[in-house]
């Protein structure tokens, strides 16, 4: 049962899929509550999710300002201390720009926004918000960005693959130009994941392409369930 | 530095100071009116507010007489919950739940500034929206552009998408639709419509007007600068000329992150019952909203322009008061609830000043630095605009280009000619996938969207408990309101009506935007006048009504206009989006039907335009009964399960239909051409009240009896086959044709990508 597990969804000035992602959380069976950027105060949540959008319309640089907002503060701790957090397009910048994950997110190569039905591989199953998947499992759910070309230095990338923190590639169509077909990484511990593609618009059969982003959600209080 | 400002009692002082109307876009006869109803001459502030919101653009003044109809022969309905005049109408969809759409038209700033003209066009139509109250929830727009392979298109086109994605994406709305049309008609003038549709319930619905002596006039959102100052006198009600100055000053500079915080601030005051009326400000800014809120409420407004926050400090009053800076909103709020209307702004960042003040002294008075600058009865302002009965007069080459007809081009008279006219037109700008440009528009946020572009009409799920929805389509085609107008119009409608019906919702209201050329030239006049008149007879024949619309003139280069293009939408309601209907071939064995008649009609068709450059003749003919009985048969077949897949056969005819059904999930099918007709005529005729669709053999019976109790024909011409296979179609001139998915979908893909990739 997952009855009573609070996931926390943030909303900066300029969030645009905190909805959905709080919609996706009561699909998979959990309690989705608001967090506010202002609030310095993660109201005891027993995950986070940072939903897409464009934070402070990614004036500076994407996930640059609300990277200092209040609510970072003790989520930064939280997340280093273990708890579970999902950065998800914009979320994924921010977790960048906070230092819970290496590298960056660039312009696409072809410099367009990009909307499309992504097919990406669930690299490793090992991570807060994976372990529902099979390893090497093939899915499809939307990707929809302008910066979400990720990129790193050589080092960077190869200790990642290394450690098995790459936890999605894009298949088929690299669609933005990010280094090794990258779609998602984890912090070393596996309670942290930035994913480009947004799996919580892939969990309802009426309006996404599939249902595959679900596993997602289940992921995450299922290992809530048996921690 | 102290510019002296020109005051009320300057201007009765010395009434007989020269003063620059024309230049402001104002006639002889407007500015003695002006003089008239003030009994001296206009301040120059006043004369600023005059000049804008008499501006074609803004008065409505050389069509208002003509849209008179929309309310003259409004069909018997319950369902207008506000009709025209608001910032927009608002439609009941049953269950508590009301639905507000408009579309509007970007177009004359888009050609100067493509980004920022197209991204301010969504922000306008947004704000308009949620000034009633309700949350925007989807946005499509319908776009005409020049000649696909014109330098300028490439200039144009890629800007236009790029800001609508910009600003859009940026915003959180789904795109879900809208149309793209290339025609050389278009080339100095694209058109850039932009619909946005909004959901409430019942008891959320706000209008503008400033109700209560006492209460306080608060303007949010935006500080406000000198950018696009005139944008409504000077772009929207002029034709460009050719090597005048550039106007790109008179363009609107858009921050959707601002119209994102000013979405969720807004809603939350209304939410919180803070609100006593409330309006948007788009063209003609602070003029417009005052004398407007002014004149539907008490009648007075006292307005201390110095409490407006600028951008830029040297702005003088005229162009405050003119200024169309964008996302700012004007509301009416009680004294007592000002402080927790302000602190919802404070918790959203935005900036928030009150700057005037409800009176019942029947005046707009404006002061700055403690001077009163205007004192005028709002209502000459805001709805007592002059109103004009243009001359208009049939074009002289009218009976030239009907007696013109396609029967002059030579048609395909072998499967192998009909084989190389299918891929010609699949590849051809206007039928050519879209994918290029829709791939840069977010169609998933918000969770909500059931059908996108390509299907025949966007869908939107209203409530996710019930499943309760709407579709909306734009639809228009230029080339059959050139071959007749009042046709024209009535065909524009007859397609959105069914693409609506095809997704399986009900089609309700109507919105419209209409653009034309210059209403100073008698034929273009005269071509509003029939399209104007056969929009309303139309809507009065379906027995949906209008609920808004906006009128777009002088969308002309020197004395060449565009097509007429009278762009209709329509808004369908549907109980379960469960039960909507795809245009897509699914499953292997279905069969393939064609509803309704086909007639040898291919004046003004896509493959003369295609294939022979070209237009004349009379458009197919409109039989709105038939298309009545078609969308009731579409209706009552997704209602009861028995279609699998609907698409209306109309730019192409049916042999675009069946490719775009193929080509959606990469499904084939084997049909036949009826043995009883011409094979040419049968897959490329484009007459009206047609669809494509498919039913489980074990529920063709089912769908065919529906069809015959609506008395419309019901051919079965073939079944869908397997994923990836081909698209055969028989007695082709006798012979089989097949067409491979495959060189199908990269012909139609190619296009776009090869254009302005």
């Amino acid at each position: 049962m997952t009855l009573g597990m609070r996931i926390g969804v943030v909303t900066f000035p300029g969030s645009l899929d905190d909805r959905d992602a709080a919609r996706a959380v009561r699909i998979a069976g959990g309690e989705a509550v608001a967090l506010w950027h202002g609030d310095a105060d993660l109201h005891g949540v027993d995950a986070v999710i940072l939903p897409g959008g464009f934070s402070y319309g990614d004036y500076l640089r994407c996930g640059a300002i609300a990277r200092f907002a209040p609510v970072m503060e003790p989520l930064i701790d939280a997340a280093n201390g273990g708890l579970p957090v999902l950065g998800i397009c914009n979320g994924f910048q921010v977790l960048c720009e906070s230092h819970l994950l290496p590298g960056a997110l660039v312009r696409n190569d072809h410099l367009h926004f990009i909307c499309r039905d992504q097919q990406i591989r669930i690299e490793s199953t090992t991570t807060a918000w994976t372990s529902s998947y099979a390893a090497g499992q093939e899915i499809v759910i939307p990707l929809k960005n302008g910066e979400g070309g990720y990129v790193a230095d050589s080092a960077t990338l190869d200790q990642l693959e290394g450690d098995g923190r790459v936890v999605a590639r894009y298949v088929g169509i690299n669609p933005n130009g990010s280094r090794r077909d990258i779609a998602g990484i984890s912090n070393a511990r596996g309670n942290v994941v930035g994913l480009m593609p947004h799996p919580e618009h892939a969990v309802e059969s009426l309006t996404g392409p599939t249902t595959d982003g679900l596993a997602f959600f289940t992921s995450v209080l299922a290992g809530m369930v048996n921690a | 530095m102290s510019r002296h400002v020109d005051t009320v009692a300057d201007a009765t002082a010395n009434s007989d100071l020269e003063q620059p109307y024309a230049e402001l876009g104002l006639k002889p006869d407007e500015y003695a009116r002006i003089r008239e109803i003030l009994g001296r001459r206009p301040t120059s502030a006043e004369l600023a507010m005059y000049s804008v919101m008499w501006s074609e653009h803004c008065s409505y003044k050389s069509s208002k007489v003509h849209l008179a109809q929309f309310g003259d022969k409004k069909p018997e309905t319950d369902v207008l919950l506000v009709g025209i005049g608001e910032n927009a109408g608002v439609v009941d969809i049953g269950d508590g739940w009301a639905v507000t759409f408009k579309v509007e038209s970007h177009n004359h700033p888009s050609y100067v500034e493509p980004y920022q003209g197209a991204a301010t066009g969504i922000g306008g139509i947004v704000r308009d929206i949620l000034s009633m109250g309700a949350r925007p929830v989807a946005v499509m727009d319908p776009l005409r552009f020049g000649a696909a392979d014109h330098p300028d298109t490439r200039r144009v086109l890629p800007g236009v998408v790029a800001g609508i994605g910009g600003y859009g994406n940026c915003l959180g709305l789904p795109n879900i639709g809208g149309e793209i049309v290339f025609d050389s008609s278009y080339q100095g003038n694209p058109l850039v419509n932009a619909l946005c549709v909004g959901t409430m319930r019942h008891e959320d619905i706000h209008l503008a007007s400033a109700k209560g002596v006492g209460n306080l006039v608060v303007l949010y959102g935006a500080k406000t600068g000198g950018d696009g100052i005139g944008g409504v006198s000077v772009l929207a009600s002029e034709t460009f000329d050719e090597g005048g100055p550039a106007k790109r000053p008179s363009v609107q500079v858009g921050d959707p992150f601002m119209e994102k915080l000013l979405i969720e601030c807004t809603l939350e005051v209304l939410h919180a019952g803070l609100v006593e009326g409330i309006q948007d400000l788009g063209g003609a800014g602070i003029s417009c909203a005052t004398s407007e809120l002014a004149s539907n409420g008490e009648g007075g407004m006292h307005v201390t322009l110095d409490s407006v926050p600028l951008r830029d400090a040297t702005l003088t009053p005229e162009e405050i008061l003119m200024s169309e800076s964008q996302e700012r909103m004007c509301a009416i709020v009680t004294p007592a609830k000002i402080e927790a209307f302000l602190d919802i702004c404070r918790k959203w960042d935005v900036t928030a000043d009150v700057i005037g003040v409800v009176t019942d002294s029947g005046r707009l008075v404006i002061e700055w630095h403690g001077e009163v600058i205007v004192d005028v009865p709002p209502r000459t302002v805001a709805h007592d605009g002059p109103v004009y009965h243009r001359p208009l007069a049939r074009p002289t080459w009218q009976d030239t280009l009907q007696a013109d007809t396609s029967n002059s081009c030579a048609r395909p008279t072998t499967a192998e000619q009909v084989t190389s006219t299918i891929f010609t037109l699949v590849g051809s700008p206007n039928l050519a996938a879209k994918t290029w440009v829709t791939s840069q528009y977010d169609r998933y946020v918000l969770g909500n969207s059931i059908l996108a572009q390509p299907e025949d009409s966007g869908m939107i799920r209203v409530d996710e408990v019930t499943g309760r929805g709407v579709a909306i389509s734009t639809d228009c085609n230029g080339r059959f309101a050139k071959l007749n107008p009042y046709d024209g119009a009535k065909l524009a409608l007859a397609e959105s009506y069914r693409n609506v019906a095809a997704t399986g919702a009900a089609p309700l209201a109507v919105t419209n935007c209409l653009n034309f050329g210059s209403p100073e030239d008698p034929a273009v006049m005269w071509q509003f006048s029939e399209a104007v008149r056969g929009l309303a007879d139309g809507c009065l024949e379906l027995g949906i009504p209008v609920t808004g619309g906006n009128v777009s003139f002088y969308n002309q280069t020197g004395t060449v206009a565009i097509h007429p293009t009278p762009v209709v939408g329509v808004l369908g309601v549907i109980d379960d989006v469960a039960l909507r209907t795809s245009m897509a071939f699914v499953n292997e064995g279905d069969v393939v039907l064609v509803l309704g008649d086909t007639y040898d009609e291919l004046n003004g068709s896509e493959w003369a335009h295609v294939v022979h450059r070209h237009l004349g003749g009379l458009p197919p003919r409109v039989d709105l009964d038939a298309e009545r009985r078609l969308a009731e048969v579409l209706v009552e077949a997704a209602r009861t399960r028995v279609v699998s897949a609907a698409h209306d056969v109309s730019d192409g005819g049916i042999a675009q239909a069946l490719v775009e059904m193929a080509l959606r999930r990469d499904v084939g099918a084997t049909v036949a051409v009826p043995s009883d007709v011409d094979s040419f005529v049968y897959l490329f005729s484009e007459s009206t009240a047609r669809v494509v669709v498919t039913a489980a053999p074990h529920q063709v019976e089912a769908l065919e009896s529906i069809a015959a109790q609506r008395k419309i024909a019901a051919v079965r011409i073939g079944f869908v086959t397997a994923p990836g296979s081909e698209l055969c179609i028989d007695s082709v001139f006798g012979e089989t044709v097949c067409l491979s998915l495959a060189q199908l979908h990269d012909t139609a893909e190619a296009t776009l990508p090869a254009l302005f990739g």
